[in-house]
């Protein structure tokens, strides 16, 4: 049996779609990640230990074990606690929870290296330590880890596909679904291949644009 | 008016572990008063200078700003309310400027008087043109710092702590990072400054600056204020060995 592309046509739309679910589901859980991950640092360098503690248990749970799991966790393993989640959502909160803990590992260490005269400028003026960390600390951080956090946005982006396995309709399953009318596994997993890169590409020219943008502002 | 006490000093001490940087220093400075303070390297201008707004705080001894006591013991919320407060009538001009490099040059004006003193934009707008005209940087309202020079930087955090309207200004060597041909346009900042009669202290090893521009001038060594005077005393006719050995190094060159 050999290739046989001409079947893709008729799977166009499921496929866009699938995109279309995967650019979604990447563009929440990466919201999610960025501001989580700004909240956990703070929590982490600033926080009373009340708030410290469970939030290192948090991100050393998440660090040390599989995304997967973590998504089973959230999707099934709530619904005995009475939290039903839709699928979409869990996918988000479990993908944007997993990247805001490895986001905030960068932003801790990039809110350590802001010079202690930004905090001397700041505080000098009559900014209190909160006003300070708000307006001056964080902005610059937060730029200074564009790069390093544009790389798990592209990271996160590839680990999409895992909420397929909660029912998540994303570019991956819609993938598969084609695939089990059609047996043509190899013609759709390529396709779903090219439309990742694709996706990837804008995501990477965002990010450069980003980065040009904010260049004059370091 | 004049002679009316305005800074305060009071018996200063400040230590490190068992480094004692500050010994028992007494200074008053009254309104409009110029006061350079020079001295040595590590002799603790520094120090002195940011124990008056805060940002050293004094191990024993007190700081008055008119009839406040900036290093008053409170309770620790009440303690950042209070030095949040004083701050803002105390400006600081830092030697590697300080400027926040995500704002523009408006933005790092007007940000403090917008949060701290309650400016709508088009308040604090106009005091950023106002204070940017008078350190002659109106043209570069929207830039950002990293496009500016050493001195349009300085210049910049001048005008900065202007526009919170301070009664008093620090100035801790604000021209040591620059490179000479710089220097100048920052100085005249300054003597401007002086002449409006702003009150300030200005750490600087720049004596022939302190010389033209300072009322009084405050000899420092080893945490202690050696002796202090006119500077027409201290630079010609200084009283002590260590004071006339620090000025032949730094007057020579
Ligand atoms: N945070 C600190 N911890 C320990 N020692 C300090 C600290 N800050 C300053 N010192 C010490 O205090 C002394 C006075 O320092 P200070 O910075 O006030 O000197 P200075 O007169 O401003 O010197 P320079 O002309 O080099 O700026 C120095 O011996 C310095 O090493
Ligand atoms: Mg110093």
């Amino acid at each position: 049996m050999g290739l046989d592309f001409s079947v893709l046509p008729d799977y166009f739309g499921i496929l866009l779609m699938g995109a279309g679910w995967t650019v979604a589901i990447t563009v929440c859980a990466g919201i999610l990640s960025f501001f989580g991950g700004i909240v956990f640092a703070v929590i982490a360098l600033y926080g009373h230990w009340t708030l410290r503690l469970p939030v290192r248990g948090f991100a050393f749970l998440f660090m040390g074990t599989p995304l997967l799991l973590q998504l089973f966790l959230i999707y099934f393993g709530l619904i005995q606690i009475g939290i039903d989640l839709p699928a979409f959502v869990a996918g988000v909160i479990g993908l944007g929870l997993h990247f805001a803990v490895y986001n905030s590992e960068l932003i801790q260490a990039s809110i350590l290296a802001v010079d202690k005269g930004q905090y001397e400028g700041a505080r000098t003026l009559g900014l209190s330590r909160g006003q300070t960390l708000r307006r001056i600390v964080i902005p610059q951080a937060v730029r200074a880890v564009i790069p390093p956090m544009g790389n798990n946005m592209i990271a996160l982006l590839k680990d999409s596909a895992l909420v397929s396995v909660i029912g998540v309709m994303e570019l991956t399953l819609a993938a598969q679904q084609a695939i089990s009318r059609t047996y043509r596994p190899f013609e759709f997993y390529l396709a779903a291949a090219v439309c990742y890169y694709i996706v990837n590409l804008a995501l990477e020219a965002g990010l450069r644009r980003l980065e040009r943008r904010i260049a004059a502002s370091r | 008016m004049t002679d009316q006490a305005f800074v305060t000093i009071k018996n200063a001490a400040k230590s490190y572990g068992s480094l004692e940087v500050l010994k028992d220093i007494n200074l008053t400075v009254s309104r409009g008063q110029i006061v350079a303070i020079i001295g040595p390297s590590g002799s603790g201008k520094s120090t002195l200078l940011r124990a008056i707004n805060e940002l050293d705080p004094l191990s024993s001894g007190e700081v008055w700003l008119e009839d406040v006591q900036v290093n008053k013991k409170l309770p620790h919320r009440q303690y950042e309310a209070h030095v949040n407060h004083v701050r803002q009538n105390i400006g600081m001009v830092f030697q590697h400027f300080n400027l926040f490099p995500h704002l523009t040059v408006r933005g790092n004006i007007t940000l403090a008087p917008r949060m701290l003193k309650g400016l709508s934009e088009a308040e604090a707008d106009r005091l950023a043109e106002e204070q940017l005209a008078k350190v002659g940087l109106s043209e570069k309202i929207d830039e950002y710092p990293s496009r500016l020079s050493g001195g349009q930087k300085q210049r910049v955090a001048i005008a900065r702590a202007l526009a919170m309207k301070p009664k008093v200004m620090l100035f801790d060597e604000a021209t040591s990072a620059l490179d000479p041909e710089l220097v100048e346009e920052v100085n005249l900042v300054m003597k401007q400054l002086a002449e409006e009669h702003m009150t300030m202290i200005i750490v600087t090893h720049e004596m022939d600056f302190a010389a033209s521009v300072c009322d009084r001038v405050l000899f420092m060594d080893q945490g202690v204020v050696v002796e202090e005077g006119p500077p027409s005393v201290i630079f010609q006719n200084p009283a002590h060995e260590r004071t006339r050995n620090f000025l032949r190094k730094h007057l020579s060159r």
